[in-house]
């Protein structure tokens, strides 16, 4: 029944109005029904539980580019620490409790002299346990395409700038690996502790599309 | 670890191959030549994974870097701009 179907007398008129769409308004394409199926299937043939399903999508969603933060803020107070992430992220982010899963990471740290960009050409790879799900731009063909071909045309529809005698280096992740971005520590951070610096670090800058925050930004 | 084939400074050229299926080679790096910077592990071929094989034996990994101008000749921005590309051993030749 429409929303036009009843009577409602609470003291004013209206006209019809449009409708929020539902969920299902959406065309319903081949890759959904396949989507779908397959997930069926998977609970059917027992090899996962609907809840462990369930379980392992709010696992997800209690990832966030906080934890990632954190991380990134830790190996600019600690060299050692930089060097153990550059070297292993899982056993690295371990010692903060962050447990990044089975799929590796690999973190790559920007310097004075290169600015790393990550993009996935063929899908959407994306450290999803260290810093949450990818934004929807991430998976988007312009980002996946132009990144690897324009990167300095993408960084500045970002507002990122690179100068010339920087390198611009993309990492495509195709294959095995996601990758995580070390941003530099902005200047004028001298003093700040862990928890102030991880504010700097956005999720933008850990895919290499921005710098982190400068301090007069925050 | 298994055997492999590069290591880090080796010149590689990928495999100018365009095969059906699912290939995790991106068609843009096919052909290039470009230089073995780290080999980060050997994991199950997904081209056999993808239609329900073991994917065994694992294939080595590599992260092969490419300069933007080699990959694409109108590259607008400085030469020195890079970019690296995750690359299974059976897409690589050996390039004198």
């Amino acid at each position: 029944m429409s929303h036009d179907d009843h009577d409602h007398n609470h003291g004013h008129d209206h006209g019809p109005h449009p409708y929020q769409p539902d969920i299902e308004d959406a065309p319903y394409t081949e890759r959904m029904v396949m989507t779908q199926a397959v997930a069926e299937l998977i609970v059917e043939k027992g090899i996962v539980s609907a809840d462990e399903m369930r379980a392992q999508i709010e696992l997800m969603d209690t990832r966030e580019p906080a934890l990632g933060a954190k991380l990134v803020a830790r190996t600019w107070l600690d060299p050692e620490f930089k060097a153990r992430v550059l070297a292993d992220v899982k056993t690295a982010a371990a010692e903060l409790d962050i447990d990044i899963g089975d799929i590796p990471i690999q973190a790559i740290e920007n310097t004075e002299d290169v600015h790393n960009v990550v993009v996935c050409t063929l899908c959407s790879c994306y450290p999803r346990l260290l810093i949450g799900l990818p934004p929807d731009w991430y998976k988007s063909r312009a980002y996946r395409s132009r990144t690897v071909k324009e990167p300095r045309k993408v960084l500045e529809d970002f507002g990122t700038s690179i100068p010339e005698n920087v390198e611009v280096r993309v990492h495509d992740s195709t294959a095995d690996l996601r990758y995580v971005v070390l941003p530099s520590r902005p200047a004028g951070t001298d003093d700040w502790d862990e928890e102030r610096l991880a504010e700097l670090v956005t999720r933008d800058s850990m895919i290499g599309v921005s710098l982190a925050k400068s301090p007069d930004h925050t | 670890m298994s055997e492999t084939k590069y290591k880090p400074g080796d010149a590689v050229k990928v495999r100018a191959s365009f095969p059906p299926g699912h290939v995790r080679t991106p068609h843009f790096i096919r052909g290039c030549d470009g230089v073995v910077t780290q080999y980060v592990g050997s994991y199950p071929n997904p081209e056999e994974l993808a239609y329900g094989r073991d994917g065994l034996p694992e294939k080595p990994l590599y992260r092969v870097m490419f300069s933007q101008a080699d990959v694409w000749p109108n590259y607008d921005g400085p030469s020195k701009d890079t970019m690296v590309v995750d690359i299974y051993e059976h897409w690589l030749e050996q390039n004198q």
